[in-house]
C-alpha cells in the first residue's frame, strides 16, 4: 500500500471516529448506519436475498393457518421452546447496526468497540435474575399485563401502551434509515426501493403469521447472521493460525504502518499503532459512561419487543432457558464481531481493492466486515452477508411492529376502550389494522428522514425503556407499597424526561438541529443516570404519598400477585383460553 | 383466562394464596431466590461498573502489555466480562430450574392438597 493512500485511510477512518464522537455524544453512534453512497446492483445478492423472502413468506403461509386467535397472534399460542425463544430473542436483539456497526467501530478503535459491546450484553444476567420467571408468571400478551396487574388498568396501560409505542417509534425509525442506507449500499437499490420493500415485508409477516411467522424469521435471521459471522471469525483466526496474539500483532503492525505514512515520529507512530490495543477516546467523562451504561443495561430489561417474547413460553423453566441462550449466542456473537473487526484491519485496509478513490472504505465505513466476506470468501459469500444483512433488519422490524400492534390492540383496545369486555376476533382485527397504519407511518418516517442524522434514536429508546418500563415493571412487580398513581406518575416522568435530556443534550440539540457546538443545556451522552432516578423517585414518592381508596386495593393486591409471581400458580397457560 | 369458581365468597384462588403464603417452604423458595437474585444482579453491576470506571479512571492500566507480544490486559479482561456474563447466568438458571422449581413444585402440590 503506497504511503499516500495510507494516510488518506487514517484520515478517513479519523473522520468515521469524529463523526462517532459527534453523533451520539462520544458514545451511542455504533449503531447508526449513516450516509451510504449507492453501489452498483449486486445479482448475487439479490438472488440470495429473494431466496430467503421466498422462504420466509412460505413460512408465513404456514405460520397463518395456524394463527386464529389473539393469542395466536401475539403470543405463538405460547408453544414455543426455550431453546427456540432464545434464538428468536437474540435474533431480534442483534440488528444490522450492530453487526456493521460494532465490527466498524473495532476496525476503527480496537478497545473501544470491545467496550461497546459488553454494554449491549450485561442487561441480559439483570433480566434473568430479576424478572424473566416474574414476567412469564404474571403476564400474557404484553408486559402492560405484567405492569397493570394488581393496579387500576386504564391508567397504567395507558402509560405502558406509551412507553411502547414511543420506543418502538424511535427503535423502528433508525431501523428504517438504517435499512434503506443498507440496502442502497449492498443491493444498489434506491433508497426509498429498500425503505417500501422492507415496509411491505415486515407487515405481511406480521400481518399473516403474526408472532408465529415472526418467531421464525427471527430465528433463521439468528442462525444466517451466526454461522455467517462464524464463518469469517474463523477464517480471520485461520489465517493467523489461530493465534489470537498474531492477529493482534499484524493489526497494531499495520495501524503503525498507516500512523507512520502520516509524517508521524516512528515513536508516535507506534503509540497510535498500539492504542487499538487499549481504551482510547470512546469513554470520556465518567458520568456519560456511566449513564450510557445504565441505558444499556437497563434498557435491555425495558425493550417491549423483547419482553414480549417472554409469554411465547409455556412456562417459567422455559422463560429462563430463553434468556441463557440468548444471552449466549448474543455474548458468542460480539465475540466474533471483535475478531470480525480486527480480521478488517488486516485484510480490508491493507489491500487497495475495497479503497476508494479518495482513501476511505468502498461505500463508507460501516463497510468493513462486508469487504471482509469478500476478502475471506469471494463474491457469492459477499452476496450471503449482504443477504443476511438485509434479512437481520426486517427479522427485528418485524418484532418491533408487533409489539407495537400488541400495545394499541390488547392494551389500548381491549383493555382502556373496552374494559376488557372485547372478543378475540375483533381484538385479532384491530391489531391487524395497527399493523398496517405502523407499517405505513414506518415507511414514511423512514423515507422523511432518510437525510437526518439519527444516531441518537436508538440509544434513546434504550434509554427510555430504562427510565420508564423497566422501573414501573420493576416496582409493580416487586415493592408491595407501589400504587397506581406512583407507578403512572413516576413512569410519565421517566418517560418525559428522558426524552427532554435527550433532546438538548449534544447529540439532538447541536448535531441533529445545529445549534451552534456548546449550546446544549445538557452536557451528557445519555441521559438514563438522571431519567431513571426521576422515573424510580417518582415512583416511590407518589406512591408512599398516596392515600386513596385505590391505593388501599393496590396494596393488598401485592400478596396474591406475589405468590402467583413466584410459583406460577394461575398463570396464563401454554394456549389462548 | 376464565373465572376462579368462588365458595363461600372468597375465590378459590384467594384461598390457595393464603395457604401458600403460611408455608414455610413457600416463605423459603420466595426468601432464598430473591436474595440470590438481588445478589447475583449486584454481582453483575459490580463487575460491569467496575470495568467501565476503570475505563473513565485508568486507561493505562487496561493497556498494560502482558508479555512480550502486543496483547495487553484489557483483552481477558474484556473478553472475561463477556464470559463472566454467560457463566453467570447459566449458574442460575441451572439452579433455579433444578433446585428452585422443585422447591416451586412442592409447595403448589401442598396448596392443592
Amino acid at each position: 500500500m503506497s504511503a499516500r493512500r495510507s494516510a488518506q485511510v487514517l484520515r478517513s477512518a479519523a473522520a468515521t471516529l469524529l463523526l462517532f464522537a459527534l453523533a451520539g455524544g462520544t458514545l451511542a453512534a455504533g449503531v447508526d448506519l449513516g450516509q451510504a453512497e449507492k453501489q452498483p446492483t449486486n445479482w448475487t445478492a439479490i438472488s440470495m436475498f429473494a431466496a430467503f423472502v421466498v422462504s420466509t413468506l412460505f413460512i408465513t403461509k404456514w405460520a397463518a393457518a395456524k394463527t386464529r386467535s389473539a393469542a395466536d397472534f401475539y403470543t405463538a399460542g405460547g408453544g414455543i421452546t426455550g431453546f427456540q425463544n432464545g434464538m428468536a430473542i437474540a435474533g431480534d436483539f442483534m440488528s444490522a447496526a450492530s453487526f456493521l456497526g460494532i465490527s466498524a467501530a473495532v476496525m476503527v478503535g480496537g478497545y473501544d468497540g470491545l467496550i461497546y459491546s459488553i454494554g449491549f450484553l450485561v442487561g441480559w444476567p439483570v433480566v434473568t435474575f430479576l424478572l424473566a420467571e416474574r414476567l412469564r408468571n404474571l403476564g400474557k400478551f404484553t408486559f402492560a399485563d405484567v405492569a397493570a396487574f394488581r393496579f387500576s388498568q386504564t391508567p397504567v396501560r395507558m402509560f405502558a401502551a406509551s412507553g411502547t409505542l414511543v420506543v418502538v417509534a424511535f427503535y423502528l425509525i433508525a431501523q428504517m434509515v438504517g435499512a434503506g442506507q443498507l440496502i442502497k449500499l449492498l443491493f444498489g437499490l434506491e433508497y426509498w426501493v429498500a425503505v417500501v420493500i422492507v415496509g411491505a415485508l415486515m407487515m405481511i409477516y406480521v400481518l399473516f403469521g403474526g408472532m408465529t411467522a415472526t418467531t421464525w424469521v427471527q430465528i433463521i435471521k439468528a442462525c444466517l447472521l451466526l454461522s455467517g459471522a462464524t464463518f469469517m471469525a474463523f477464517m480471520v483466526l485461520y489465517s493467523f493460525g489461530f493465534s489470537i496474539e498474531a492477529m493482534f500483532a499484524k493489526a497494531v503492525d499495520i495501524k503503525t504502518g498507516i500512523a507512520t505514512s502520516t509524517g508521524l515520529s516512528p515513536d508516535d507512530a507506534a503509540r497510535q499503532g498500539f492504542s487499538i490495543m487499549g481504551p482510547g477516546g470512546f469513554i470520556k467523562d465518567p458520568v456519560s459512561a456511566i449513564s450510557f451504561g445504565m441505558a444499556l443495561m437497563f434498557g435491555t430489561a425495558g425493550l417491549p419487543h423483547i419482553l414480549m417474547r417472554f409469554f411465547t413460553v409455556p412456562n417459567a423453566k422455559e422463560a429462563r432457558k430463553s434468556v441463557l441462550w440468548a444471552t449466549v449466542w448474543i455474548g458468542y456473537f460480539y465475540l466474533l464481531t471483535f475478531i470480525i473487526g480486527f480480521g478488517a484491519i488486516t485484510f480490508v485496509l491493507t489491500n487497495p481493492q475495497f479503497l476508494d478513490s479518495k482513501g476511505g472504505l468502498l461505500g463508507g465505513g460501516n463497510m468493513a466486515a462486508i469487504h471482509l466476506a469478500t476478502a475471506v470468501g469471494g463474491n457469492v459469500f459477499l452476496g450471503f452477508i449482504s443477504a443476511v444483512a438485509f434479512a437481520t433488519i426486517l427479522a427485528v422490524v418485524a418484532g418491533l411492529t408487533l409489539s407495537g400492534a400488541s400495545a394499541v390492540s390488547h392494551d389500548l383496545y381491549a383493555t382502556v376502550i373496552k374494559h376488557g369486555r372485547a372478543t378475540s376476533s375483533s381484538e385479532l382485527r384491530v391489531s391487524k389494522i395497527t399493523t398496517i397504519a405502523l407499517g405505513i407511518v414506518a415507511v414514511v418516517l423512514g423515507i422523511v428522514f432518510e437525510k437526518q442524522n439519527i444516531a441518537f434514536m436508538v440509544s434513546l429508546a434504550f434509554a427510555i425503556a430504562a427510565s420508564a418500563n423497566f422501573p414501573v415493571l420493576l416496582m409493580s412487580v416487586l415493592w408491595k407499597d407501589c400504587t397506581t398513581r406512583g407507578a403512572v406518575i413516576g413512569g410519565f416522568l421517566g418517560l418525559i424526561s428522558s426524552v427532554l435530556l435527550t433532546l438538548v443534550s449534544p447529540a439532538v440539540w447541536e448535531v441533529t438541529l445545529g445549534h451552534p457546538k456548546g449550546s446544549a443545556l445538557f452536557p451528557y451522552a445519555s441521559p438514563a443516570l438522571f431519567s431513571m432516578t426521576i422515573g424510580f423517585v417518582g415512583i416511590w414518592l407518589f406512591s408512599v404519598l398516596d392515600r386513596s381508596p385505590r391505593a388501599a386495593k393496590d396494596r393488598a393486591g401485592f400478596l396474591a400477585q406475589q405468590v402467583r409471581s413466584e410459583t406460577g400458580i394461575g398463570a396464563s397457560g401454554a394456549s389462548g383460553h | 383466562m376464565a373465572a376462579a369458581p368462588k365458595t363461600r365468597g372468597l375465590p378459590v384462588e384467594d384461598e390457595m394464596t393464603m395457604r401458600i403464603v403460611r408455608d414455610p417452604l413457600y416463605q423459603r423458595l420466595k426468601s432464598t431466590r430473591s436474595r440470590l437474585g438481588w445478589a447475583l444482579a449486584l454481582v453483575m453491576m459490580i463487575v460491569y461498573y467496575g470495568f467501565i470506571l476503570l475505563v473513565a479512571f485508568d486507561k493505562p492500566f487496561l493497556a498494560t502489555r502482558l508479555g512480550e507480544g502486543v496483547t495487553t490486559i484489557g483483552m481477558p479482561i474484556g473478553l472475561g466480562i463477556i464470559l463472566f456474563t454467560v457463566v453467570i447466568t447459566a449458574w442460575y438458571v441451572r439452579r433455579a430450574n433444578g433446585e428452585f422449581d422443585a422447591l416451586t413444585e412442592q409447595v403448589v402440590k401442598g396448596a392443592r392438597a
